[in-house]
């Protein structure tokens, strides 16, 4: 009883937010349209059924399929979602590739909620995810192999992480994303004892033996070597940082992440004297003005960008984002923070941090191991790609090509990241029917 | 377990924190530095989506204003077809692609009403709900731009008229030039296949042939050779022998040859008047050092003239002339600077400043384009003041050297009888510059008039204009359009200018 009423209280919490989500997109698109002259947009009525259909849809979802999960989180995807996609159809308005992207944002919009759903359904139990651990392994670097594939592998701004078939181009290191986690949950969950107290003594210490960490680091390993081939760096970060996590999380030995700091810098100082590429995008962190008409020439416009939105922003379709070459995948941050100022960059930051949270929550308030390294790991993965795009395009470190989570245009990362939520929504509603959380009553935690 | 969880969470906090910092940094501790870069293409965006205000020519003309679009620029700055080639070269354009020159340049603040003198006036109108643009009124005047550009009739070259009072400049007319509207579209097509053609063309039309090319200036510099002497005393009763050439020290028996073989000499005022290029050789040598120190009060070998206010961009460019401390090794290269050749290279501007210090009792102004900006109740804002660039004389050499140039015009044997205007005394001084080996000499004429009352300085320059190789080159081809650049000046009265009556000096 108690289960079901504080329940509804997360539904209710999760309704009236969405409503405010719906209304907070469609008036941005309207404004969008007013920066041109007083004049609503024909569609907006039919912008108006999509949002608060697909939310509805995802909403009802959830209501049947994972009812006492965390009431915020599904709001605060959705309002960066919206966020993302009122920008986009705000640069369709200056050409280029942008019409086409806001055309095919709103569908992949709908096949992201589709497959949240396909998940929260599919995937009643996530203890699927511990049985078919070495399958989900071998998926996920299998989807990794995919753009080295000849033919159907492509390669776009120097990374090959592509993979073309018809007319629908696919990153598969997204799907990997989702699997890789799943898997290390479930191995450190499994071997978290080993790993923590070591089989073998070395003068005072005990060391895991190589055979606990062998599959581990083979894993790992791999999985960098091949996003190294395919060179995308802020993929090959967003493991490295993940599993690091992951690993410190379980055994609660700094040393883990000592260990990671080291081959993070080997790695780096290895890539940055083999690739071309890597010494180009660190050359645009420290000094991008030696080539302000060359490959400068992001990173300045991205700070021309900033620093013309101010505080205030110039006001939604009042700006020039477009400017920015990426301006809706990699620079998406920049547009936001032109037109919508300090106040929505740190918005963007702030209910980034809100998600975050709430999953880190969701990892604290859980009892299995496994569940709980799945949801840190889904909070770390979420947190860590924010931070490198962001960070990336501010110039706080160098910039990695990697999506805004929920945010920027792509179909793979949405769909991806829509999964990613379906996991932490399933993971927070069984922890709350095991244990619903003091104080739930007041809604969400 | 949790433990570790709360410390990841704790990380993943502070690196949010950082960037929050940092996107802090970027949006309010920078942001206005970012948003005025120069390299910032939003600056140039909202700097062509302003209102601005208008050029005008001193008798009223306007000769660039914004109109409304319903393009994102909502203006459309448009240079009026009757003028738009007349003043091109001055008043510049302002292009998306390819930025902004001349007077749209360097009065771009004044025309947008961003500069504080603008904003405090607008706060002090408290109705004032426009933004404060300013009108720029030139010193230019329609009536002498186009009687330039009807004189010189299509030939290549330039006349440059300067008002002798102020240093104001009335005419700095370039042939060829060229149609600014093109390059002022927002369609970038149209801007981009304008200025390919503009740079392509062997003529370069954008060239500001006044002031901004060099050219041997010719017998016209004799001017300069004679005022340095007569100011350092040469005896001017002194009579040079009557030489058809002259042999050149240092050179193994090169001589300096008279236009066309001729045989001249006599006194330094009979060589100034025939053009005796021996004379004037001669007397290049007599002065050696004096000559290189000379020149440079005449703005030779110096720095050109560069006033913030002027309005002239790009900048006047250079002359050179021999420098100082070289006359023992440069002899004969001496003697040919003494008749405006060798290194001696000025552009039509300095010719006109020469002829503006004879008339100015030996002082030269700062040549300026603009005279004044109007705020939007045609008040003045601001006006640029009388500013002496150099005294290149004494009043009493000035004297002297306008006798010489009246005899050039008035005189019988003069080269400059063509620039004779009934009832107006003309003093000026021809010259025939002789360019590359096969080319056909450039044609100069200075003047200034009326010569007891100087009003205007006047430099004429047809590119390899002259027919043949006679010093009356320069006076048959030149002197008749400084003739009727000056007449047609001093017969209209000069309508009043909106600035108001002659500036002072500061």
């Amino acid at each position: 009883m108690a289960v079901a009423s504080f329940a509804r209280s997360r539904r209710r919490a999760e309704l009236s937010l969405g409503l405010l989500v719906v209304a907070v997109t469609v008036g941005g698109y309207i404004l969008v349209a007013l920066a041109n002259g007083p004049k609503l947009p024909p569609n907006v009525a039919i912008l108006l059924a999509w949002v608060f259909g697909l939310y509805a849809v995802a909403h009802l979802a959830v209501r049947r399929f994972a009812p006492a999960a965390d009431g915020t989180l599904l709001p605060i995807a959705a309002m960066l979602n919206g966020i993302g996609f009122v920008m986009i159809a705000r640069l369709a308005g200056a050409g280029r590739d942008y019409p086409q992207q806001a055309r095919a944002q709103s569908v992949w919009v709908a096949i992201g909620i589709v497959a949240f759903v396909v998940t929260l359904i599919v995937v009643r139990d996530v203890r699927i995810f511990e049985r078919y651990r070495y399958i989900a392994l071998l998926l996920g670097i299998g989807f990794m192999l995919l753009p080295l594939v000849p033919v159907i592998g492509q390669s776009k701004g120097g990374g090959r992480l592509w993979v073309g078939l018809g007319p629908v181009n696919f990153e598969p290191n997204e799907v990997s994303k989702v699997l890789l986690v799943a898997f290390f949950a479930a191995y450190l969950s499994e071997k978290r004892e080993l790993l923590t107290q070591g089989r073998i003594r070395i003068g005072r210490w005990f060391v895991p033996s190589p055979r606990d960490l062998g599959p581990l680091l083979l894993a790992w390993g791999m999985s960098l070597l091949v996003l190294a081939y395919e060179q995308d760096i802020g993929t090959s970060l967003l493991f490295f940082g993940v599993f690091a996590a992951m690993l410190y999380i379980t055994t609660r030995r700094a040393a883990y992440i000592v260990g990671t700091v080291v081959l993070l810098v080997v790695g780096a100082l290895v890539a940055y004297k083999a690739f071309g590429h890597v010494r180009v995008r660190v050359e645009n962190w420290t000094n991008p003005w030696a080539h302000p008409n060359g490959s400068g020439l992001q990173p300045i416009q991205g700070w021309y960008a900033l620093g013309s939105g101010g505080v205030a922003g110039t006001g939604l379709g009042l700006g020039r984002p477009w400017l920015v070459p990426l301006a809706s995948t990699d620079y998406m941050f920049t547009s936001i923070g032109e037109e919508l100022g300090l106040v929505g960059s740190i918005g963007v930051i702030a209910l980034f941090m809100l998600f975050v949270g709430s999953a880190f929550r969701i990892a604290v308030d859980t009892v299995r191991p496994f569940n709980k390294l799945f949801a840190a790991g889904i909070a770390t993965i979420i947190g860590m790609q924010t931070f490198l795009i962001i960070g990336g395009v501010t110039r706080v470190i160098p910039l990695t090509g990697i999506s805004l989570p929920f945010v920027s245009y792509g179909g793979s990362s949405l769909i991806a990241n829509f999964v990613l939520l379906a996991i932490l929504m399933r993971l927070s509603d069984d922890s709350a029917r095991a244990e619903p959380p003091a104080g739930a009553l007041a809604g969400a935690p | 377990m949790n433990d570790g969880i709360r410390r990841v969470g704790i990380a993943v906090v502070v690196l949010f924190v950082g960037l929050v910092a940092q996107v802090t940094y970027l949006q309010v501790g920078r942001s206005s530095q970012l948003a005025n870069a120069a390299a910032n293409p939003r600056k140039l965006f909202a700097d062509l989506r302003r209102d601005r205000g208008p050029i005008e020519t001193a008798d009223g003309t306007v000769v660039a204003f914004s109109a409304p679009t319903t393009d994102e620029y909502k203006h459309q700055r448009v240079y009026p077809k009757e003028t738009a080639a007349l003043f091109a070269n001055v008043v510049g354009y302002q292009s998306i692609q390819h930025g902004t020159v001349g007077v749209e340049n360097t009065y771009s603040s004044q025309l947008d009403g961003r500069t504080f003198d603008q904003q405090l006036k607008s706060l002090a109108d408290a109705f004032a709900n426009k933004q404060p643009v300013g009108t720029v009124v030139l010193t230019m005047s329609k009536l002498a731009q186009g009687t330039a550009a009807f004189a010189l009739q299509g030939k290549r070259g330039s006349v440059v008229v300067l008002d002798v009072a102020t240093g104001g400049v009335l005419a700095a007319y370039s042939n060829p030039t060229f149609d600014p509207n093109p390059l002022a579209s927002h369609d970038s097509k149209t801007v981009d296949g304008a200025f390919a053609l503009l740079t392509k063309d062997p003529d370069n039309p954008m060239l500001s042939r006044a002031w901004r090319e060099l050219y041997p200036p010719g017998s016209t510099f004799k001017t300069v050779t004679a005022s340095i002497a007569v100011q350092n005393n040469i005896d001017v009763a002194k009579t040079f022998p009557v030489l058809d050439k002259i042999p050149l020290p240092q050179t193994n028996g090169v001589t300096l040859a008279n236009f066309g073989g001729e045989h001249c000499g006599g006194s330094l005022l009979d060589g100034f008047i025939v053009s005796c290029n021996t004379t004037f050789a001669q007397v290049g040598f007599d002065l050696g050092e004096k000559f290189a120190t000379g020149i440079q009060g005449f703005g030779v070998q110096t720095a050109p003239p560069r006033e913030a206010g002027s309005g002239i961009d790009p900048p006047i460019i250079g002359s050179t002339g021999p420098l100082p401390g070289t006359f023992q090794q440069n002899q004969p290269k001496f003697m040919q600077d003494a008749i405006g050749q060798n290194q001696v290279l000025v552009p039509p501007m300095q010719m006109a400043l020469i002829a503006e210090a004879i008339a100015n009792q030996g002082v030269i102004l700062q040549p300026h384009v603009v005279d004044c900006v109007l705020d939007p109740n045609d008040k003045v804002v601001s006006r640029v003041g009388v500013q002496q660039y150099k005294r290149a004389v004494d009043p009493a050499t000035a004297a002297t050297m306008t006798q010489f140039m009246l005899g050039v015009v008035n005189d019988p044997r003069g080269t400059g009888t063509a620039a004779q205007i009934p009832g107006v005394q003309v003093a000026g001084k021809t010259g025939t510059a002789e360019t590359a080996p096969g080319q056909k000499p450039h044609a100069w004429f200075i003047a200034f008039a009326p010569a007891d009352h100087p009003r205007y300085a006047v430099a004429v320059l047809v590119e390899h204009g002259g027919s043949d190789s006679a010093e009356v080159t320069g006076g048959r081809i030149a002197a008749p359009i400084a003739k009727q650049v000056l007449q047609t000046l001093l017969s209209t009265a000069a309508p009043a200018s909106p600035c108001g009556g002659q500036p002072g000096n500061p």
